[in-house]
């Protein structure tokens, strides 16, 4: 291959550079419909799974057909999409920020063609390449990090997660049968680039042994105090070491008992991996949520302290999952979020309820949050 | 033939939900039969090995990327992730897999045009993978080399008028859901305020200047779609001051079963016929709301706008009309020391473009200007507030303590009175307090 050259010259960098522009403008990619009915907009309706009319004060209506899409799309499938755009929507998409894929018509004679054209596409596994759904009272996409695809500190895989537990609630994608909206999300460990800490469901990539020590390489490649500062837990203090040759190096140690895994230390310093086959895993947390409706915001609760790794399909994982939303679907009332509902029913009956194990380490003992959700009072359930 | 074998990673190809597997194996093959005779700046089989990489990483339950290393373009300290993978001799196509962020347009509209230019860059100089989009907002470019990494900027600044996004202890790209441009609950243009944020703020985008990342969100109300909340040590979260808009024809439709409540969004289940009294009065959490004989009343001083009636009967209520935004602050995942959520620190200001949105910029330069003279190396502002107290931010942002900033007055008397607030101070004369007080 040759190498073609932007432009860009590597002798004189600051020549011709344009830097600070920031994105395009937002108005340049508005859908006309949009741009003439922008704040004018009185309400909407979903009038089916992954369809949607906005309706303006000018009479004007807008018809979106959401489809869902992994995370990870390449270039092939992005021009596929632009080509839907294009025969259908005049060339206009949007994306959400749950990794759906907005197509938008202004009638309702162009919906039907749409909708048809999407799920009749399919991938030669046999998945659909867009399917219609993501609304209302149902499962939308999984918001989601990298995993083993790109990341350096995953304690789990985030595609192949997703793409399981999609399947397994793919029903509820396309269907609006629970009380509310279920908001799923996944982060591959517990630097949270996914912030699932306010999901409804949340799968969350778990180390459970401390770092190992790569003492040759410690002073070679990191900063010690460095990786020293990094540990919430005051873990990590500098030490000596004698290799096998007996040259004795600088390095670090660990206080095992008080490491609790979170990989700070090896962001700082690469020479103290921590991940494992069989440390690492995923933990299941349940209840929050980050709309005001009703209710306050509230933070996810972990209901299963471990659940290991189990490529490609994440048997357990999805099945623990599906177990949640079943329980949820047949008990909680109308518009009662997960959350909301095991506050109303008592912890003790969503345990019960969802036939999930209460464990030692399901109690917090972290810090000053732990002692606000230990029970102050008599009231309980037998 | 794929290069190599990956029997894990094709159980993923089955199922109804779309599969990034058969994906990846659609882009290996375009990349394998080259149709547009793209002269390909980086590996041919850069997805080929990625995939083979990603097979190993399920057979050993363990990833095999390397730390990134400091890889970017010229001038900028964001924008670019460096990776390295650990079994380069194996995979060389991903020796280098570094992504490239981009930003995103606000409320991520695009035409098909632009889509397929950067599309185009991408084809040519990276993997042909991305994600659209990454967690924080950003297009995510995925996997390309080093000496690729000024061409792609090029191309991008020059010929698609397009900046990178930010990475590493600086603002990192701004995000806002779809606000007035297609939803009638946005209390302001979230897209308008999230773009020249953006841009009035570039310096501070590309150049770490400070302790950690720091994030923007803009949430058109408080539904928070965009999860601002939650992710974003600044909130900006739409709201309003005057009363909910009431069309009473409409609120005895919805009570008669003409409109299906909640826009619809129940549909899939026989939840029995629409009770307003059931499904909006009694569970509006102020209980301020009630039925006057066929008139739906609401005594507005008293609503906390939580949305429930207006996402519940979006025909029948709206959001008032004197609006503008809270600013909740200090939001973040839970590394280090515990997962925190927003905390109010300003109940309402006016979101104002006429006068470049003066009176929020006052807010973040004041927080700013605190953060980064008090915050440790790596602290969000949320743990320096916890470190400093709430007080403490108050007075950086010149503002008086409310009620409001609490969910209930402090249940400990330990308070740390300032020697200017006690008459006297603290400087006394113990030979003048002895004399009525013996030893």
């Amino acid at each position: 291959m040759a190498f073609v050259s932007s432009g860009y010259n590597p002798d004189k960098p600051m020549e011709n550079r344009i830097t600070d522009i920031g994105p395009r403008h937002f108005e340049e990619f508005y859908p006309p419909v949009i741009k003439a009915n922008k704040g004018k907009w009185l309400y909407h309706e979903i009038l089916e799974p992954g369809v949607l009319v906005h309706v303006s004060e000018t009479g004007d209506e807008v018809y979106t057909v959401r489809v869902g899409g992994a995370r990870l799309m390449s270039i092939t499938h992005i021009r596929e999409m632009c080509d839907i755009a294009d025969k259908h929507c005049g060339g206009y998409l949007r994306f959400t920020t749950r990794n759906n894929v907005e197509f938008m018509v202004d009638s309702k004679d162009k919906v039907e063609a749409l909708k048809q054209d999407l799920s009749s596409r399919k991938f030669p596994g046999g998945s659909y390449k867009f399917p219609i759904g993501g609304t209302g009272a149902g499962v939308t996409n999984i918001v989601h990090t990298q995993g083993w695809v790109h990341c350096h500190t995953p304690a789990t895989d985030a595609s192949g997660p997703v793409k399981a537990t999609m399947d397994a609630l793919f029903k509820d994608f396309q269907d609006m049968r629970l009380p509310a909206q279920l908001r799923i999300s996944l982060a591959c460990c517990l630097n949270m680039c996914g912030a699932v800490h306010c999901s409804d469901i949340a799968i969350l990539g778990f180390h459970r042994k401390p770092p190992m020590i790569d003492h040759e390489y410690v002073s070679k490649n990191c900063e010690i105090p460095l990786a020293v500062a990094a540990c919430p837990t005051s873990a990590i203090k500098p030490s000596k070491h004698v290799l096998a040759d007996g040259t004795e190096v600088k390095s670090v140690s660990v206080n095992n008992d008080r490491c609790m895994y979170c990989g700070n230390c090896y962001t700082m310093c690469p020479s103290m991996p921590l991940a494992d086959t069989d440390g690492d895993g995923i933990v299941i947390m349940v209840g929050g949520k980050v709309s005001n409706r009703i209710h306050a915001p509230k933070f996810s609760k972990v209901v299963v302290s471990y659940i290991k790794n189990e490529p490609p399909r994440w048997k357990t994982t999805t099945d623990t999952i599906s177990k949640i939303v079943e329980a949820y679907a047949n008990d909680a009332r109308k518009y009662e979020r997960i959350g909301d509902w095991a506050e109303r029913i008592g912890w003790e009956r969503f345990f019960e309820k969802c036939e999930l194990d209460f464990t030692h380490h399901l109690i917090d003992d972290f810090r000053d949050h732990a002692y606000y959700t230990w029970r102050q009072t008599t009231q309980f359930k037998f | 033939m794929a290069k190599h074998e990956t029997p894990m990673l094709d159980q993923l190809e089955s199922g109804p939900w779309p599969s990034f597997v058969s994906d990846m194996k659609q882009e290996a093959e375009a990349r394998a039969k080259n149709v547009n005779n793209v002269e390909y700046q980086i590996p041919v089989d850069v997805v080929d090995d990625l995939l083979g990489v990603l097979e190993l990483s399920y057979k050993h339950g363990r990833t095999h990327w390397k730390h990134g290393g400091i890889v970017g373009v010229f001038g900028y300290g964001g924008g670019v992730i460096g990776r390295y993978c650990d079994q380069p001799q194996e995979f060389p196509g991903v020796a280098h897999f570094h992504t490239v962020r981009v930003a995103q347009p606000a409320g991520k509209y695009y035409t098909t045009e632009y889509l397929r230019q950067i599309m185009d860059v991408w084809d040519l100089r990276g993997s042909g993978l991305t994600n659209m989009h990454g967690s924080t907002g950003d297009i995510v470019l995925l996997g390309t080399r080093t000496e690729q990494l000024e061409e792609i900027f090029f191309d991008l600044t020059h010929k698609y008028n397009t900046d990178l996004g930010g990475s590493g202890s600086n603002l990192r790209t701004p995000a806002d859901c779809i606000g007035t441009s297609r939803c009638e609950y946005s209390c302001y243009d979230t897209n308008a305020l999230c773009h020249f944020l953006t841009n009035e703020f570039q310096d501070e985008l590309h150049r770490p200047a400070f302790p950690y990342k720091f994030k923007f969100k803009f949430d058109g109300c408080p539904n928070c779609c965009v999860a601002s909340l939650a992710r974003s040590d600044m909130a900006f979260i739409g709201t309003w001051k005057d009363d909910i808009r009431i069309d009473q024809e409409a609120v005895q439709a919805y009570i008669g079963g003409e409109i299906p409540p909640n826009g619809g969004a129940h549909a899939g289940r026989d939840w029995g016929k629409f009770d307003i009294q059931k499904e909006v009065i009694d569970l509006c959490p102020t209980g301020c709301m009630w039925m006057d004989g066929n008139e739906l009343k609401i005594n507005n001083k008293e609503c906390t706008r939580c949305m429930h009636c207006i996402n519940t009967m979006p025909r029948a209520l709206r959001i008032g009309e004197d609006t503008g935004c809270s600013i909740l602050v200090g939001a973040k995942a839970p590394i280090l020391d515990g997962q925190q959520m927003g905390s109010l620190l300003v109940p309402f200001v006016e979101v104002n473009p006429d006068n470049d949105y003066e009176a929020l910029i006052n807010y973040i330069d004041k927080i700013w200007d605190w953060w980064m003279m008090e915050g440790k190396n790596r602290e969000r502002l949320g743990e320096t507030i916890r470190r400093l107290s709430f007080q403490k931010l108050l007075e950086a942002c010149d503002m008086e303590a409310d009620v409001r900033h609490v969910l209930h007055p402090r249940e400990n008397p330990y308070i740390f009175w300032k020697e200017e607030e006690v008459p006297g101070g603290w400087e006394r004369d113990i030979k003048e307090f002895r004399k009525f007080h013996q030893r």
